[in-house]
């Protein structure tokens, strides 16, 4: 079926590695209070749907919902959670108003890692309690095991992986919002501190702090609301088996299913030559790789010589995570799916300063819920 | 624009303190059922929607994650709807958007909660539910906010304690007739008044237990509900509302986040009159007087009037507005998001006259189901016809 | 007519409390301690200094014009910054109270705790804190009753709810 929400407002705060001066409530308000300004809203009149993304244990509250109505201006409204990332929000959102009960709906998802001391033994506790619980190492040994196995059937070179992590952190030197922004080369990357090996710490996104804040409307809506809406013309979310030993770890199911039916949406028959720009999934830099596969913006294995030969630089044929990506600027938790469309949103809308690329009508957008999970959304957006 | 939407199917688990299914196994027992009872199979499921309340109590981390296998999720679109205590009314209210917006044409939702594995007690989970900085330090407990709010609300309107264990009185007794049911009795209001204080005026009788289960609902459209069967319930009505975190600023006696929702599910099915519109109300019962609390709130009494109602027996399973037929969570037990939909079943069993013992005596039509949750915040509110 | 006339038993087995102690059932035990240090934010960070110096503060909306406590940098009814500190008494009502019996993990108390919603005076009606009740006995306290903050000492004081150690009556 087709769909057609548009988005109408956009507002971010944070993006620092520590925001110790705002609560997360406050930190929320600073980016709901603009999100509201940019779409020409009241909230307190205007709204039909609020919608949160996050999980309990990176809060360190359990049912969060309770602490987000006032900040967003949804005290007495309905206001749901979505333990999931912010795509899967946006996606509930377009549900929303497809079904009739919203001309305008709120999603807002967060980081505020810093307010966390143990952030790894929180990743671990979603390993399964019966049997992977007991490993104990830092939960990036999924990753590694997962990186191993992507190199061993695809023939990807350890290179390409490194060489995602020089493009995105060089991207990200030009974005206000890039924390990880640097100047550094294959060696620096492929010799940095092992994580778990393969990978190296700096082909891990570090985490930081933000709230961002969207506003979504009916397309008859969105009319009425100013003159740079962005529209979704697809979405799609997926997920594979929770049992890390049952995945095919070399490929991206789940985000194979979730740009399959976004695609379907959207009436896309041949996505790697249709967008313009890609903000995917980084947050470790094989994962790029993997989930450009999957996308279908590379061939299988394809994907690590595109990357080397320049393909997915800003200046090339598909640039990739221009903005940086999570590499560059930083993770944000469940938040981080709509940091990239933030950045895409910015450059559809030609608001991305030095970041602009020209020309940019189609992008598409894709997220992963990180470490033990096999779920990811991608979304289609154009103008 | 908007589809209307079915339930045609429905299963639960036994609700018990401790049982030895695992959370994934208790999400595949309900989803097994709910297929079952609707003729399907997992292929015939185009998305899911999973519930479950704090992480803390099964004890992991992005619980919905882990229950995916169980939840039948695997390979779907799936969301893990989440607003506390009213998650067990919001799964199917999730599924409804999933169906009712277009995107799919059948949902599965599912609801679990396990709540025996954290120790020393549950209840411990629900210290982290309060403010970390102003609240928690005071050694809070979820009681105190029931009970809080139960005082307040005798205080306003002049009700008396025994008005109020008159409800778990009926609720348990119901329980006696549901095959599910972890603390179905034979009650007086003399046993209420005299078990232990807990937290007064909360006393042991008053209060829901802690259990695990699960529940599960298959949704479907129009279209395919009438090829599945002859006797859809439809889900004509959603709504939910979260009134603000600052819940010592409220006026506790009163419910006003329910009114809201419940007038957005009223508003949807094209219900104007609630209490003369609705046969039967699966009323959201973690405390007895909640049910009369939440009664108010759903315009199903006047104000302060509901504990009158409950001692005239209008709301016993052969009265004028049977509420709580099942049993509730006094009498079945409170797995938190199951309980909410096992709420949603009783409806459905009820509106297809296939509740046997606890069918009600009139002639159902119209029914209700509510839950509530987090800091006394969340309402959420299905109206479901036959 | 059972519940569904396909249906005929229900799933699930129960372990009983005797099964756990003769060892008949099996569980991996772990102990999980996530770790947090919250930013308090502009408006409680405030609300603690106060706290240490033996005031409570809030925090006005002009537009509203209600007083909040606790303070907040936005006015959740009227959506938009709140305006100015205003300092509020230590004195108020108890809009509810609870006498509670069990402590955060279910255990029973030797000393019941009391529990009261109390509304601050100077704040806008209905505006009340949770705290706790003492110098008081159990089946004295009244909704409506007058009570006024017992603080710590100002070198006790450490910038936390807890530097009021609890509320006391005061007479009518
Ligand atoms: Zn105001």
């Amino acid at each position: 079926m087709p769909l057609r929400v548009g988005i109408v407002g956009v507002g971010y705060s944070g993006f620092d590695s520590m925001t110790p001066g705002l609560s997360t409530r406050e930190l929320m308000f600073e980016a709901a209070s603009r999100a509201y300004e940019d779409a020409g809203i009241d909230p307190r009149k205007d709204v039909q749907s609020f919608i949160c993304c996050t999980e309990d244990f990176w809060e360190g509250i359990s049912i969060t919902d309770e602490y987000m109505p006032d900040q967003l201006g949804a005290v007495l409204k309905p206001l749901c959670t979505i333990s999931s990332d912010g795509i899967v929000g946006l996606a509930t959102a377009c549900m929303h108003i497809m079904s009739g009960i919203a001309d305008v709906a709120v999603v807002e998802s967060h980081s505020k890692i810093s307010d966390v001391l143990n952030p790894d033994e929180i990743s671990s506790f979603a390993l399964d309690p019966i049997y992977n619980h007991h490993v104990n190492a830092d939960p990036r040994f999924v990753a590694g095991m997962e990186m191993t196995r992507y190199l061993k059937d695809t023939g990807t070179k350890r290179d390409h992986c490194a060489q995602v992590a020089v493009k995105n952190k060089k991207n990200a030197l030009l974005n206000p919002r890039g924390v990880h922004g640097a100047n550094l080369d294959k060696r620096a990357v492929l010799s940095s501190k092992v994580a778990a090996s393969p990978l190296t710490e700096l082909e891990s996104s570090k985490t930081i702090d933000g709230s961002i804040v969207f506003v979504l409307a009916s397309a008859q809506k969105a009319k009425k609301l100013g003159d740079h809406t962005v529209s979704i013309s697809g979405i799609g979310w997926s997920s594979d088996t929770p049992w890390i030993e049952d995945r095919d770890m070399a490929k991206a199911v789940y985000v194979e299913q979730s740009a399959a039916r976004a695609y379907k949406m959207a009436g896309i028959r041949n996505p790697t030559t249709y967008f313009d720009l890609a903000e995917v999934d980084d947050t470790y830099s094989y994962k790029e790789l993997q989930s450009l596969e999957a996308l279908k913006l590379a061939g299988k294995g394809k994907a690590g010589k595109m990357v080397e030969s320049g393909t997915f630089d800003r200046d090339g044929r598909l640039p990739v995570n221009a903005s940086g990506g999570s590499l560059g600027v930083g993770h944000l938790l469940e938040a981080t799916g709509l940091h990239r469309v933030l950045e895409a949103v910015l450059q559809l809308r030609g608001q991305a300063g030095r970041l602009q690329i020209p020309r940019v009508k189609k992008a598409v957008v894709q997220s992963w819920r990180g470490i033990p999970t096999a779920t990811g959304a991608a979304a289609v957006l154009g103008n | 624009m908007k589809n209307r939407v079915a339930i045609v199917g429905a299963g639960m688990t036994l609700f018990r303190r401790r049982m030895l299914e695992s959370p994934k196994e208790l999400s595949f027992e309900a989803t097994r059922m709910a297929l079952d009872s609707a003729g399907l199979e997992l292929k015939d499921i185009q998305s899911v929607v999973s519930g479950s309340a704090p992480d803390a109590f099964d004890g992991m981390h992005m619980k919905g994650e882990y229950l995916l296998d169980g939840t039948g999720g695997i390979g779907k679109p799936n969301q893990r709807v989440y607003v506390g205590g009213g998650t067990g009314v919001f799964t199917p209210i999730g599924g409804w958007w999933n169906v009712a917006s277009g995107m799919y044409d059948t949902c599965l939702c599912v609801a679990e909660e396990k709540m025996s594995p954290l120790h020393p007690h549950p209840q411990y989970a629900f210290w982290s539910i309060f403010d970390q900085i102003l609240e928690r330090p005071l050694g809070t407990t979820l009681l105190w906010i029931f009970s809080l709010e139960m005082r307040r609300y005798m205080h306003k309107y002049g009700i008396k304690e025994e008005e109020i264990a008159s409800v778990a009185v009926k609720n348990k007794g119901n329980a006696v007739d549901h095959p599910c049911a972890q603390l179905g009795a034979k009650i007086t209001v003399e046993d209420v008044m005299n078990s232990e204080p807990i937290c007064w005026p909360v006393k042991r009788l008053d209060v829901s237990p802690p259990s695990d289960g699960a529940a599960a609902v298959v949704l479907a459209s129009e279209k395919v509900a009438k090829k599945l069967t002859d006797q859809p319930v439809w889900l004509d009505g959603v709504g939910w509302t979260l009134d603000s975190t600052h819940w010592t600023n409220r006026d506790l006696a009163y419910p006003e986040y329910v009114e809201k929702a419940a007038w957005m599910a009223y508003k949807m099915a094209g219900i104007k009159k609630p209490r003369k519109e609705i046969d039967i109300a699966e009323v959201y019962d973690p405390f007895d007087y909640k049910e009369l609390h939440h009664m108010e709130g759903l315009q199903l009494a006047g104000k302060g009037e509901a504990p009158q109602m409950a001692v005239d027996g209008v709301t016993q399973r052969d009265g004028d507005l049977p509420v709580c037929p099942s049993g509730g969570l006094l009498g079945v037990g409170n797995p938190i998001a199951a309980a909410g939909m096992m709420k949603i079943c009783e409806v459905f069993w009820q509106l297809r006259g296939e509740a046997g013992k606890r069918q009600v005596k009139k002639d159902a039509r119209t029914g209700l189901a509510q839950a509530w949750g987090d800091l006394m915040q969340v309402g959420t509110v299905a109206v479901m016809r036959s | 007519m059972n519940m569904s006339q396909k249906i005929t038993s229900y799933p699930g087995h129960e372990i009983t409390p005797e099964d756990v102690r003769e060892g008949k059932y099996l569980d991996v035990v772990y102990k999980f301690e996530p770790k947090y240090s919250w930013a308090a934010g502009v408006a409680i960070s405030r609300f603690l200094a106060e706290l240490k110096e033996g005031r409570i503060i809030a925090r006005k909306c002009m537009r509203c014009e209600r007083i909040l406590v606790p303070p907040r940098m936005y006015c959740e009814q009227c959506f938009r910054p709140t305006d100015e500190w205003i300092q509020v008494k230590d004195t108020g009502t108890v809009n509810t109270y609870s006498i509670s019996h069990v402590g955060t993990d279910a255990r029973r108390l030797k000393t019941p705790i009391l529990v009261a919603v109390v509304d601050l005076d100077r704040a806008t009606p209905g505006m009340g804190i949770l705290h706790n009740l003492g110098e008081v006995e159990p089946s004295k306290i009244k909704v409506g009753m007058k009570v006024k903050a017992v603080w710590k000492s100002s070198s006790e004081r450490q910038g936390a709810i807890t530097d009021i150690r609890y509320f006391k009556p005061i007479g009518d």
